[in-house]
């Protein structure tokens, strides 16, 4: 499997980073040569292999259903650009 | 998901188009929200209507370097609500990143569940009706799966001219979406299909149900065809929020695709809103690549893992379900069909009835509960709730009629004492003088009275028996309707010398 510079660039986009023209050319080799050692991990014969989801042998930890947290609107706007009585403001949204 | 079609085309749900007639395929996805005390992954409460960004903990807020802990009652609530759709319980489920760019939605991904849900393939019957004929018909629903997922936040549009206001609380609320299959033929269908899951959810405890705090929504999922023919192109109308909306949506929809084809054109897959206040649904501006999601399994969070004996634990402690209550009601108290349906319809009135029922006659609890108890709450738009005579009061009415201490007539009056003014029924009946006539003298003098007063009638129901109803109904006035109308017919039948 490899990418175009297309690709690269439709990627970018979706992760809303912006990517010159310049920069889309020299990822797409970057990304092919990753890419590519993954093409070769494929080779490995993995059937039958339960794919690996923690280092050490563990179970997802839980917690209670009781209420811990909130009750900090100042704290979680704080550091936002623009805010009215506790909500976020953001430039008008709206479909 | 391969599509399968699990109906025969039924004329009767068929509808007419200018080149014959359609059918329509409808499937559902409702978003059910959990109920728990604190979110999927943060300890923030769930609660309705706090002070915005009250409900928000730094995880909700996707702050740098947090983590996500699963809440176990969600899990918990989600398997439950599987085995009551009669559905397959995973025991190894894995949660993913689904990702997309929106104000509220802080992470810049989803927490849900793709390939792997927690529940798989189930089935919802349903009842459709009444037809003209008064009858029922029930129709299995097929589900295709149920996973767990994180809400997002709220953004509010009108409160100011070039912004939009961001509420996080719902954000990371934990929901179940119940999918489907495209089983439905009908807008009636889809009705009773989102009321028949709203009732489930609610004797599970799983999910309040309430469509106007938005705990339910719906996307409906349209298209038609010729009755049989191949599947068409369905449109997705979204963030359907009440039973009759998604009735009004579907018709909409689907009679602007017959329209379409039947001009030639075709149906572009897409994603539509309905708009309550024009019954229409309209095309949502197609968000780029929206669809381009680039699940991946979420590397905070480990395969969630339970074995059968914590499935089994969770199975044991399940309340009755809606379909088994009918069914016993049915067998062992001897009620109809649609007695039992409407009995069950709503967790409160099923619970309601079963206290007014215990130790006593089933079905003189039925009608009462059904004909006076909900006929009135209709009347004055209350829920059974809030209902002003309580289960226990109820119960002394029927008691008090099983006894012979009051007549059904006087039960009505004495049923509306209670609801305007409240009190004991017992109590009341004595209080008030309600107590039906036994004593055979006093009813003997009442009768005695009457036919002295009515020489004519008296002869008159001599030679023509059925005239002597009239005699009883009188005697029923003078005595104030205390006395048993029995007696007071046996009673003037021999004063009379009717014999039968």
């Amino acid at each position: 499997m490899s990418v175009d510079k297309a690709t690269v660039k439709r990627v970018a986009h979706l992760a809303r980073i912006a990517v010159t023209e310049e920069d889309a050319e020299r990822m797409t080799g970057e990304l092919n040569a990753i890419l590519g050692f993954v093409e070769q991990l494929n080779e490995v014969d993995v059937s039958g292999v339960e794919p690996m989801t923690s280092v050490t042998p563990m179970a997802m930890r839980k917690r209670e259903d009781i209420v811990t947290d909130g009750n900090k609107a100042a704290d979680i706007v704080a550091n936002a650009p623009a805010t009215d009585e506790n909500f976020f403001l953001v430039p008008k949204v709206v479909e | 998901m391969t599509l399968i079609d699990t109906r025969t085309p039924d004329p009767k749900r068929l509808i007419p188009g200018a080149t014959g007639d359609w059918e329509i395929i409808i499937g559902l996805e409702v978003h059910a929200q959990v109920t728990s005390n604190a979110k999927l992954f943060s300890g923030a409460s769930t609660s309705f209507g706090a002070e915005p960004n009250a409900n928000v903990s730094l995880v909700d807020a996707a702050m740098p370097g947090m983590l996500p802990v699963i809440n176990e009652e969600c899990v918990k609530q989600a398997i439950r609500t599987g085995l009551g759709l009669k559905a397959q319980i995973n025991h190894k489920s894995v949660f993913d990143r689904k990702n997309y760019f929106y104000p509220d939605l802080p992470q810049g991904y989803q927490i849900s569940q793709f390939k792997q849900p927690i529940v798989g393939e189930g089935k919802i019957t349903i009842s459709v009706g009444p037809d003209r004929k008064g009858e029922f018909e029930d129709v299995e629903i097929g589900i295709e799966r149920l996973h767990l997922e994180q809400d997002a936040g709220k953004s509010i549009h009108d409160q100011h001219p070039t912004m939009s206001y961001v509420d996080l609380n719902r954000s990371g609320v934990a929901l179940m979406e119940i999918v489907s299959k495209p089983d439905m033929r009908s807008a009636d269908e889809a009705k009773a299909y989102v009321t028949k899951l709203r009732t489930i959810v609610r004797y599970l405890g799983t999910c309040d149900g309430n469509m106007d705090e938005g705990s339910m929504r719906a996307d409906v999922n349209v298209s038609v065809r010729k009755p049989g023919g191949e599947f068409g192109t369905r449109c997705e109308i979204k963030n359907v929020n009440s039973i009759r909306f998604v009735g009004q949506a579907i018709e909409y929809e689907a009679r602007r695709q017959i329209a379409i084809l039947e001009d030639g054109g075709k149906i572009d897959q897409e994603t539509r809103l309905f708009d309550p206040n024009k019954g229409e649904t309209r095309s949502m501006r197609s968000k780029e690549e929206a669809h381009d999601y680039r699940y991946f399994p979420d590397p905070d969070l480990l395969p969630l893992e339970f074995d059968q004996a914590y499935v089994d634990e969770l199975a044991k402690d399940l309340p009755e379900l809606p379909d088994d209550k009918k069914a016993r009601l049915i067998s062992s108290l001897g009620l109809s069909v649609y007695d039992a349906s409407i009995l069950v319809s709503e967790k409160a009135i099923a619970d309601y009835f079963e206290k007014v029922a215990a130790g006593r006659d089933g079905k003189l609890a039925a009608n009462w509960v059904i004909n006076d108890l909900l006929g009135a709450l209709n009347k004055a738009g209350k829920d059974i709730e809030n209902a002003p005579v309580s289960p226990d009061q109820l119960g002394a009415v029927v008691d008090l009629i099983r006894e012979g201490t009051i007549s059904g007539k006087i039960a009505k009056d004495l049923f509306e004492i209670v609801w305007n003014e409240g009190g004991d029924p017992r109590a009341l009946v004595e209080s008030r003088g309600m107590k039906q006539v036994t004593d055979t003298g006093a009813i003997e003098k009442a009768v005695d009275e009457v036919i002295a007063a009515n020489p004519d009638k008296a002869e008159q129901a001599r030679a023509k028996p059925s005239m002597a109803g009239w005699f009883v109904g009188q005697v029923m006035k003078a005595t104030g309707g205390k006395a048993n109308p029995q007696a007071v017919n046996d009673l003037i039948k021999a004063k009379l010398g009717i014999v039968e």
